[in-house]
């Protein structure tokens, strides 16, 4: 493994595992004091045990998330020192603005989970509304550096390639920012939501006790199901932006080899770059074109405008495609039917159909995540900005990355499955309201 | 104004503010990790009072205390970025060692909070908790000793003068500059004054009298651990490299104000602590560890990367500094608040959990 090889593993890695905890983080408190608010408004003691116990669950998952971005931000440094030389007074805002938000999340994040009885019950609402907005906007921040790197913007070039010039403002309202942002908030609430509703449903599904599951699927699916419809849409965006923007990444996510008019939509298949061409997938005449440019005679970019060596791997970006948008129809569909449902009956926990379909889909949403990430990412290789400066020219120099690499990702390994364990047992224990004496055994 | 101007432009002054919040992370989240090194040494009868006490005090506020490490970060690759490419790049190995003990000591705390009640899994991420928090000040003291002894500098300009036909070696660039005694000697002293600030702020927090003579005595082995480590670290600087020698040889009559204000503190400290006024205590421990850490900053002043590379020749652009000062200036007047209201809004908690701190966890 080269050294490069074995930077860019470990990057993925660290954001490949923080980005779960960062979507939750963004989601989970916003189910959290949707479920309080209800409690406040109806009295119905549920809606309580409710907020406790996805409070716990926001504790934990949180933490882990807090010194996993630690990593990243340190990482930055470690493996792609030549990025931040070049990059960093550019994009250093908005991480900076992120440093704030994720202040003040984790400020009133301590007043949310240990403040139940020392603050008001508006100011414990208003907490957690805070942890909500806050949770948001970080990630909107750091969304805005990743959009820069792949529509760099807000600089003028040197002739040795250096910044002449900079504008950090305009380079956070890069071209790709908008959809971007909307597309990875729109992620986290899909993800988080589905993921928690399935959870419930599952548990339902076995007899658990129906006012708990019945609430706590209420509340996720009202978080988890409008953004999980809309995120096709939000995709349909982003890909009009790729097309545009990045039509190298756009032709290798569909792999797309030549440049063609009326271009179709390869659904599945198998990408061969020896040979360049792709076998065994379903074509959608025109497709492509429509798709991309709203005009079925659209000419589509193909890989070959770009040489060789400038090219992502186009078997991993275009499985990693398929793979996004498989999981993200599956789940826009799973929740229309649970709004169909919900609809026709006013209640979604006798549609036992309904319920499995919704376990199932527990995972996808993270699943999705991590695809799109992966075609985001490894699609704007060989640059780590596209078009300015190459991966391989911002790596660290230091040799043998493979033994960081490697302890970095057992200790994930290891954070991961104590985490899973430990969420295991916090819905394996069902009996709704033994999670408010816990919680009092914790604070005092 | 105009002649001050001239000296202490943007650069020194976002690299000032840098170190306001090195100081509040020092101030909080070091007495945070402090706070886990009295988990790992609690012992006799009120051991399990003693740990009840250090995760009810750090439980509500790591998490915020955490993120002045964050902002430092943040502000040193905005402002800075050349200067953090280059810790990066040399200190690769104790930074990633300093990361996972960071990993380790949160979701060790969390883990144990949160996890199973038994006793053995509270032991297990107990002592998790309680060595990662012993590690990782040990760390930072390495890596603060390799920067201001120059040995950093040094790598980097080495590495930069290595040739694919004389390449300089993987130890000088990459261990050298960090695994030797100076560095050493200040990982124990951060370590030690940790452990103090956590000392001296649990015997003021201490709902009994009992608790408190613990901590108390703490806080003195503490105190004595930082005295020798200090008195280590000035005798190692003037058997050790030359470039050590000058890095605290170079002190001027500035720094030798800020010594004898340290030294001050350091007696009020001892003197409150031993004659128990808590609050004088507390506040002249943190005063005396603040003083050490501009201390460091009089020693390396204009340098960020000595013994080459200063403030100014390492900042970002006018424009990028001018708005980090603008978000500074933004997000101060958000957080100032919100973080009074987190501590008073706990602080005034502990006096009425105070009582039964001490039962609680057993």
């Amino acid at each position: 493994m080269t050294d490069l090889l074995a930077a860019r593993t470990q990057m993925a890695l660290s954001l490949g595992f923080h980005i779960v905890f960062a979507e939750i983080g963004i989601a989970m408190p916003l189910m959290m004091v949707i479920a309080e608010w209800r409690w406040r408004r109806t009295g119905d003691a549920a809606y309580l045990a409710l907020a406790r116990r996805w409070a716990k669950g926001t504790a934990i998952l949180f933490a882990v998330g807090a010194v996993s971005g630690t990593v990243l931000s340190f990482e930055l440094g470690l493996l792609w020192p030549g990025f931040m030389r070049f990059a960093g007074p550019l994009i250093g805002i908005p991480f900076s603005l992120e440093g704030f938000a994720f202040f003040l999340e984790a400020i009133f994040l301590g007043v949310y989970l240990y403040g139940w009885d020392r603050v008001s019950p508006r100011a414990h609402l208003a907490a957690g509304v805070i942890v909500a907005a806050s949770g948001a906007a970080s990630a909107v921040f750091v969304v805005l550096v990743n959009a820069w790197m792949n529509t760099p913007v807000g600089f003028t070039l040197a002739a040795d390639g250096t910044f002449a010039s900079i504008d950090p403002i305009a380079a956070m309202r890069s071209p790709a920012a908008f959809q971007q942002a909307l597309h990875m908030l729109l992620a986290s609430y899909a993800a988080t939501g589905l993921a928690v509703a399935g959870v419930h449903a599952f548990v339902l599904r076995r007899g658990g006790a129906p006012a708990f599951h019945s609430r706590a699927l209420g509340v996720a699916l009202l978080v988890g199901a409008p953004a999980a419809l809309l995120q096709p849409l939000s995709g349909d965006v982003s890909a009009r932006v790729v097309a545009s923007t990045q039509p190298v990444k756009l032709a290798a996510l569909e792999s797309q080899w030549r440049t063609e008019r009326g271009a179709p939509l390869r659904i599945g298949g198998l990408p061969d770059a020896e040979h360049e061409r792709t076998r065994f997938a379903i074509e959608i005449p025109y497709g492509l074109s429509l798709l991309a440019f709203h005009d079925p005679r659209a000419e589509v970019k193909g890989l070959e405008i770009a040489p060789r060596a400038d090219r992502p791997s186009v078997a991993v970006v275009h499985v990693a495609f398929q793979v996004m948008v498989a999981l993200g129809s599956t789940m826009a569909l799973v929740s229309l039917w649970a709004g169909l449902v919900w609809w026709r009956r006013r209640t979604l926990t006798s549609n036992r159909a309904l319920l499995l379909a919704l376990s199932v889909v527990t995972p996808f949403g993270f699943l999705a995540t991590e695809a799109g990430w992966i075609v985001t990412e490894v699609g704007r290789q060989p640059w780590v900005v596209q078009g300015l400066q190459r991966t391989s020219a911002a790596v660290t120099p230091m040799p043998g990355l493979v033994v960081p690499m490697t302890l970095f990702t057992l200790l994930y390994c290891g954070l991961g499955a104590i985490v899973v364990t430990l969420i295991v047992t916090l819905v394996r224990d069902t009996s709704a309201p033994s999670g408010i004496v816990a919680d009092k055994e914790i604070v005092s | 104004m105009t002649a001050d101007a001239h000296s202490i432009g943007m650069p020194e002054l976002v690299a000032a503010l840098m170190i306001v919040a090195l100081n509040a992370y020092v101030l909080t989240g070091g007495a945070d990790f402090g706070g886990g090194v009295w988990d790992l040494f609690a012992r006799g009868p009120r051991r399990e009072a003693q740990r009840a006490l250090i995760a009810h005090e750090i439980g509500p506020i790591w998490e915020a205390n955490h993120v002045w490490l964050i902002l430092v970060v943040v502000m040193l690759f905005t402002a800075f970025p050349a200067a953090f490419a280059t810790l990066g790049t040399v200190l690769h190995i104790p930074l990633s060692l300093m990361l996972g003990g960071i990993v380790l000591r949160g979701s060790s705390f969390v883990f144990r909070s949160y996890g199973a009640r038994d006793r053995a899994t509270q032991r297990r991420w107990g002592t998790s908790f309680a060595v990662a928090s012993l590690v990782t000040p040990l760390l930072l003291g390495v890596i603060v000793g390799a920067i201001v002894s120059g040995r950093v500098g040094e790598a980097s300009r080495r590495l930069s003068e290595a040739s694919s036909a004389a390449p300089a070696s993987f130890a000088s660039v990459y261990v050298a500059p960090w695994l030797a005694p100076f560095p050493i000697a200040l990982g124990v002293l951060a370590l030690a004054m940790f452990a103090f600030l956590a000392a001296t702020y649990l015997a003021a927090a201490a709902p009994d009298d009992a608790l408190r003579d613990d901590f108390r005595r703490h806080a003195f082995a503490a105190a004595a651990a930082m005295f020798v480590a200090a008195f280590g670290a000035l005798v190692v600087a003037h058997f050790s490299a030359p470039d050590v020698r000058h890095a605290l040889m170079s002190m001027t009559g500035r720094a030798l104000v800020i010594q004898i204000a340290t030294a001050t503190a350091a007696l009020l400290a001892l003197w409150a602590l031993a004659s128990r006024r808590w609050r004088v205590a507390r506040v002249s421990a943190a005063a005396q560890v603040s003083l050490i850490l501009w201390g460091w900053v009089a020693v390396q002043y204009p340098y960020i990367v000595p013994p080459f590379q200063t403030a100014r020749d390492l900042a970002a652009p006018r424009v990028t500094l001018a708005l980090l000062l603008g978000a500074l200036a933004a997000g101060a007047v958000v957080l100032v608040p919100s973080l009074i209201y987190l501590f008073r809004t706990f602080s005034a908690a502990r006096v009425e959990a105070g009582g039964d701190a001490s039962s609680s966890r057993r």
